[in-house]
């Protein structure tokens, strides 16, 4: 492992740094021994590997990620893969600044900054996860929402739960009068990105914050620290909503509302749904696709994607080899880890264009 | 942070014995700390280039609007980063308007007050509290003292509802996650930073002006108007200034409790955003412009803190002309 390079931008990001120190309190660890004597008797079909990979970027898709790490370490210990959560930008910054061996994003890299790269880059998608609308209303354990009304109830056009838009989606519901508490993200994050990309697409005439990875809010909205943040303040203050990711918003208990999807039918955040979601999906020749607001019957509307960024030239052979066998093993044994951690796997068609991406990365010989 | 006042050792009589090998020592010493001056200036130097040329491209996409405008919308391109100098200085004013009075009540009772046997364990305590990770103050402010808070700013704004001025300033409802908790985990966050300066500069009061004082037939307040304060202004003024740089500098307590809403308002139980919350807050995710304006909110600060530093050097200044 070659020391990192300093440059001005490194000084620039330790002087950041300092303020975020607290904020990425994973902090990345020490990977001194490349684990080049191998040790243990674990018998692979592959080859045995030795490199140690270093990753960061997305978040969200990070419990995932730790348990196929934990997997694929046994198939093989000669391979230390360290992804560290940065979130998305971060990732990819530190992909276009060669610091890292491959990121997780949840978004595209934009048109303009591709020339930044140090090389092509693929997209290799590895999973997906609803994203759910939670809510406290006491003892509603029924509500189904549609996308307009998300949009009200955010830019709090909508102020109360009687409102007659969301009594109109629920009959035979009885709403209290409560007033509505938005919670929303107070830190930037693929998911408010996802959440707010998935408004602008199903709620053209309605939502209008626009999509990124942090938005315009109105004044009153309470703002939490992360999903857990966001699913502390739903848990905690009557008559509030906000979006949390699946995983989370199960962790804390929390109620979430059906969602009605473009097929018109109201669909419960699910592992299940989310595939529903990938499997309607345009698939782009690059991988990129977009399973948000997406067909099908039982696809649940907002589903976040994430992929991982890798270059398609890779210059070191035992990291290239270490990156593509890493990779296989996420998009085939990891796949099955996925939905114990409430993420949901590709759906067969998108794994096996995947898994042909990955043919797509040149290793250098030598 | 201690600050130990020792008295001076006095001059080892061999030291100046030879005066040509102090010369060539006291060259190489004058090298040797002329260099580390240097170096603070060539990394400070550093650190402004590098920062300003990342942030050019949004300096250069907003221009003026950059440090003129309300309006911060990555998503829309613009960039206003004013909300944010509002935020950083509402709380660091309401920070050290709590926090002095105490902080200077403090460091007095330690220095004239309490019995001697007593005052060092209460000025270790004192200084324990600065050590206490500021993600510690954060965590316990948005977990326990926010929903506390909240409660109680609800008593507080129907009780001043019908005062013209305190009705805008105290207006509800509040989450508890607003910019007066932020300048409320701030002043306990300057407290012993303030405390223990303070404390040391009352200690360099010479007894001689105490006695005389006293001897005036003072009372212990008289004493400490007639001699202490006069004496120290200058140093308590320094420690305010410290003081208010951590306020203006902290980052993640600050982020957990302000609310992260990037607006201009009176209402100080409503929520808010400050310069170094919002770039920790935001830079994981942000790319491009959006990346640019964050480290732009960095130069600002820096800026601004240079400012802060200036005016306080020269207040202190004129306050030790006075003294």
């Amino acid at each position: 492992m070659h020391p990192p390079k300093i440059r001005f931008t490194g000084l620039l990001a330790a002087l950041l740094a300092l303020a975020m120190v607290a904020v990425s309190c994973g902090g990345s660890d020490d990977d001194g021994g490349t684990g080049a004597t191998g040790g243990g008797g674990a018998q692979t079909t592959e080859a045995r590997l030795s490199a140690t990979l270093n990753a960061s970027g997305a978040t969200f898709p990070k419990p995932f990620y730790e348990v196929v790490i934990a997997g694929y370490q046994k198939e093989q210990p000669g391979v230390t893969v360290n992804y560290n959560g940065t979130g998305s930008g971060a990732g990819r910054q530190a992909l276009q600044d060669g610091v890292v061996d491959f990121a997780g994003s949840d978004g595209l890299v934009n048109a303009a900054d591709v020339a930044k790269y140090k090389g092509e880059l693929l997209y290799v998608p590895t999973v997906a996860a609803p994203i759910t609308v939670s809510y406290n209303l006491g003892d509603v354990r029924d509500l189904t929402l549609d996308a307009d009304t998300i949009a009200r109830i955010f830019q709090r056009q909508i102020r109360k739960w009687d409102d007659p838009a969301i009594a109109a989606l629920n009959s035979g519901v009885r709403l209290p009068s409560t007033d509505i508490t938005v919670a929303r993200r107070s830190d930037g994050s693929g998911t408010t990105e996802n959440f707010s990309k998935y408004l602008v697409a199903a709620a053209p005439d309605t939502w209008t914050l626009r999509s990124g990875s942090t938005v315009e809010w109105p004044g009153d909205t309470q703002a939490g620290n992360g999903n857990q943040g966001v699913a502390q303040i739903v848990k905690s203050t009557a008559g509030a909503i906000g979006y949390v990711d699946l995983s989370d918003a199960k962790a804390s208990g929390l109620q979430f509302a059906k969602v009605r999807n473009k097929a018109d039918r109201a669909v419960v955040p699910s592992v299940d749904g989310a595939t529903a979601a990938m499997a309607g999906a345009q698939v782009n020749a690059d991988l990129s696709y977009n399973p948000l607001n997406a067909d099908g019957a039982d696809a649940y509307p907002i589903t976040a994607p994430t992929w991982i960024l890798v270059y398609k030239n890779q210059t070191d052979k035992a990291k290239g080899e270490a990156i593509k066998s890493f990779l296989r093993y996420l998009l085939d044994d990891g796949q099955k880890l996925a939905e114990d951690v409430d993420y949901a796997p590709l759906p067969k068609s998108l794994q096996e264009k995947a898994v042909a991406q990955l043919n797509n990365i040149a290793v250098p010989v030598a | 942070m201690t600050l130990t006042t020792r008295p001076p050792s006095p001059a080892r009589p061999g030291a100046l014995a030879s005066p040509g090998r102090a010369g060539l020592s006291d060259r190489s010493f004058r090298s040797l700390t002329l260099g580390c001056g240097l170096l603070v200036l060539v990394i400070l130097g550093l650190i402004t280039i590098s920062t300003t040329q990342e942030a050019w491209p949004a300096f250069t996409h907003d221009g003026l609007r950059f440090f003129t405008s309300d309006r911060w919308a990555p998503s829309a391109d613009a960039f206003g980063s004013l909300p944010f100098v509002y935020g950083t200085v509402v709380t660091a004013v309401i920070a050290l308007v709590i926090a002095v009075p105490i902080s200077v009540g403090m460091a007095l009772f330690l220095s004239d007050v309490a019995p001697r046997r007593l005052r060092r364990p209460v000025s270790s305590l004192v200084d324990l509290l600065a050590a206490v990770p500021s993600v510690v103050y954060g965590l316990w402010g948005v977990i326990v003292l926010a929903p506390w808070l909240a409660g109680i700013y609800g008593r507080v704004s129907d009780v001043t509802s019908p005062v013209p001025v305190l009705s805008n300033l105290f207006e509800g409802p509040s989450s508890g996650r607003s910019l007066f908790t932020a300048g409320l985990i701030l002043a306990l966050m300057v407290t012993p930073i303030i405390t223990s300066i303070s404390r040391e500069v009352f200690d360099t009061v010479p007894t001689t002006a105490k006695e005389a004082a006293y001897a005036l037939g003072s009372t212990r307040w008289e004493m400490i108007r007639a001699a202490v304060f006069p004496h120290s202004r200058a140093g308590v003024v320094g420690g305010v200034m410290l003081g208010l740089g951590r306020a203006m500098g902290e980052t993640i307590a600050a982020a957990l409790v302000i609310g992260s809403s990037p607006q201009i308002s009176a209402r100080l139980f409503g929520s808010g955003d400050s310069m170094a919350a919002v770039i920790a807050n935001e830079f994981g995710e942000a790319g491009g412009l959006h990346r640019a304006a964050l480290i732009g909110l960095g130069v600002e600060l820096f800026a601004i803190t240079i400012l802060v530093n200036l005016i306080a050097r020269h207040v202190v200044g004129r306050a030790g002309v006075r003294s």
